[in-house]
């Protein structure tokens, strides 16, 4: 392989890499708090791309208005999905509040088939984020191949401080340890975790609207592909870990690109040199790259 | 409780028996929701458009009953079920694409139901099948074309193909256009996969560039392909995109802009835009246009409504709308005049011999260049 074929791929791996990343971060956040596969993510990543959809294409609205839209509604829907459907099953057994969760996620599937229509959509990316631009004779990016993985990485930077250097984060660090005992010390728990979803939610809906943005379609279903990929990355990261998600994203969309451009014959296989590769982690180390031991799992 | 629940099932056969004589039932088994669903939505306006022009055989009225499939080859056959133990049906229309139609073909097959295919190309769906039928010619002769056109017409020697490995129709036509393409004296430079669901192509797209052909084949549906070549445009593609059949559809356009400039595919013989039209295909096209004023008339309505006018010829051939009658009068089916050519099936070949078109992409508009006689 010529380097300028190797730059193409990177560029191309690092952008749908940091995409599996950033919809990884939602489940690894709940998963980390409540002990909970939130599988309603993928299909909230859908509505975020079906509001910026709407908000930029059928109702002509600006791109930066019809992004704020889609944040705040794909929040509202996440906030509801946790007051509706996991809150009241908190002190249910587990499995019971995952059976939950995939019941959502057929609610929000079915409900965007009826709402929006079955019918695929295209989006029409704005033109600067989309001409391609000529790197060398051989290499051609477009700006949004860059910006998706600058936009990503920006993302979990002010995540992780937001867990990390704010009290309120202290406090999801300190429910995913042991949800009582923070109870006993004051914090308003379900607040909290109110917090968390709206925060995954909001980064479900801008992977939403990077991923419709450089794939230009939506459908109702579309959230179901990318997001088994990414529960896949977050578990392979080491779930309930910010960073082991968007690690965990990032090699799952290398090993994508790099099995096809390493072996092209063999491109028929890309998806089974990526779980090989995760069941030789997994066997290695059971928690993921950066997962911590847990004492309970599902 | 068992015996109650017997007998239960046994008064809902009954009255479902003997509602059905009152209307003759069409099954349509469609797809309207899922990655396929602008084609298929196509294909059922088509046949509505039929039912409107033909509404009653034998002084019964005709009814289609539709079910989705969602573009799924499970929910296929559970729709082709349900059609025909439910609702009764007396003859079935197939799902768009070929391997959804096998699906449905094998409940039809085993049910004594006869499917009618519309745009389904593969040529093991109606293989070693009594009930099954398509309205469309096969991709042996799809894959020969597209080969013959590209090396010989369009003088191309170097081929790249793209192929879906989870579509039965992707991998049909694309085996059929090798196998031409080289025996013609050309050459495959690349030849990679993806599978369906994929929305990245890059990595592949990249080798491809990399290789240089003249002509990159891609027997995707038309959401996929369009998709494809936006990514090549972005990574500075020059080679020329050439499909199938299912990429036939206006969504083509719309999903891929300026990347899809200067695409071509082979397709049914059908294009309002066409120089020359056999009098079905005008009074179709007439008709459409009087019916769905907003949308242009198409090759995939077409289809369905080939697929609708074949059955309704055969019922009424037949004089009786029995399931079994309507197979026997249709394997006799000769020369009936249809939208996209004359259509003749035998016993040994259910599939009919068509001629094939070649579409061009021009200024964003669908452009009919050529005609492919078999």
């Amino acid at each position: 392989m010529s380097l300028n074929m190797f730059i193409q791929n990177f560029f191309n791996a690092l952008g749908l890499g940091a995409l599996y990343g950033l919809i990884a971060v939602g489940y690894t956040m709940v998963y980390g708090i409540l002990r909970l596969i939130n599988f309603a993510h993928g299909d909230i990543f859908m509505l975020g791309a079906y509001f910026v959809f709407f908000a930029t294409i059928q109702f002509k609205l600006p791109w930066g208005v019809g992004v704020v839209i889609a944040i705040i509604g794909a929040t509202v829907v996440g906030l509801l999905v946790d007051r509706i459907a996991y809150r009241p099953l908190r002190a249910a057994p587990r499995i019971s509040a995952l059976i939950s969760a995939i019941g959502v996620s057929f609610f929000l599937e079915n409900l965007a088939v009826v709402v929006f229509t079955g019918m695929p959509r295209a989006v029409i990316q704005p033109d600067w984020l989309v001409s391609p631009i000529k790197m060398s004779e051989e290499v051609s990016l477009i700006p949004l191949a860059l910006i998706v993985p600058f936009v990503s990485f920006a993302l979990i930077g002010a995540l992780l401080w937001i867990v990390y250097k704010t009290k309120p984060g202290l406090a999801m660090r300190s429910i995913s340890h042991d949800i009582e005992t923070t109870r006993l010390m004051g914090v308003s728990v379900d607040r909290i975790i109110a917090l968390t979803f709206a925060l995954g939610s909001a980064l479900a809906a801008l992977a939403g609207i990077m991923w419709a943005l450089r794939y230009p379609r939506v459908e109702p279903f579309m959230g179901i592909f990318p997001g088994f990929k990414a529960f896949i990355a977050a578990v392979f990261g080491g779930i309930g870990s910010i960073p082991g998600a968007m690690i965990g994203g990032l090699t799952l969309g290398f090993v994508e690109i790099m099995s096809i451009a390493f072996f092209p014959n063999m491109s028929g296989y890309k998806d089974a040199f990526a779980f090989i590769l995760l069941i030789v982690i997994l066997l290695v180390k059971p928690t993921g790259l950066m997962g911590e031991r847990m004492e309970e799992k599902i | 409780m068992k015996k109650f629940f017997a007998a239960l099932c046994l008064v809902v056969l009954a009255c479902s028996a003997s509602f059905a004589a009152d209307t003759i039932k069409i099954g349509v088994v469609a797809t309207v929701t899922g990655q396929n669903a602008f084609g298929g939505q196509l294909e059922l306006e088509g046949m509505q458009l039929a039912n409107s022009l033909y509404p009653e055989a034998l002084g019964k009225k005709i009814e289609l009953v539709v079910v989705d499939n969602k573009s799924d080859k499970v929910e296929s056959a559970t729709a082709a079920t349900r059609l025909i133990e439910n609702d009764k049906v007396n003859a079935l229309i197939g799902p768009y694409g070929s391997g959804p139609t096998m699906a449905a073909g094998e409940v039809a097959e085993v049910a004594e139901v006869v499917l009618m295919g519309t745009a389904c190309t593969n040529p093991l769906v109606t293989e070693g099948k009594k009930f099954i039928y398509r309205a469309c010619f096969i991709d042996p002769f799809q894959g020969e074309a597209a080969a013959n056109y590209s090396y010989n017409k369009l003088g191309y020697k170097k081929a790249a193909v793209l192929t879906d490995v989870a579509s039965d129709y992707a991998v049909g036509l694309a085996s059929f256009f090798k196998s031409n393409f080289t025996k013609l004296g050309g050459e495959i430079v690349s030849d990679l996969k993806y599978q369906s669901g994929d929305t990245d192509f890059t990595a592949q797209l990249t080798e491809i560039i990399n290789k240089a052909p003249d002509v990159i084949f891609i027997p995707a549906y038309f959401a996929e392909g369009a998709i494809i070549m936006k990514q090549g445009y972005e990574m500075g593609n020059k080679a020329r995109f050439m499909g199938g059949d299912a990429m036939d559809n206006p969504e083509v356009v719309t999903l891929g802009g300026s990347a899809v400039e200067g695409f071509m595919h082979t397709t049914f013989a059908y294009d309002p835009s066409m120089p020359e039209m056999n009098t079905e295909a005008k009074a179709f096209t007439e008709a459409w246009v009087k019916k769905y004023a907003d949308k242009a008339p198409n090759a995939n309505a077409a289809m369905g409504y080939d697929a609708y006018v074949l059955i309704y010829q055969a019922i009424l051939r037949a004089n009786s709308a029995d399931p079994k009658a309507i197979r026997d009068e249709l394997e006799k089916t000769t020369n009936v005049a249809t939208v996209t050519g004359m259509t003749s099936f035998t016993t040994e070949s259910h599939d009919p011999v068509k001629d094939a078109g070649v579409v061009e992409i021009k200024g964003g508009k669908k452009l009919y260049v050529d005609t492919i006689k078999p």
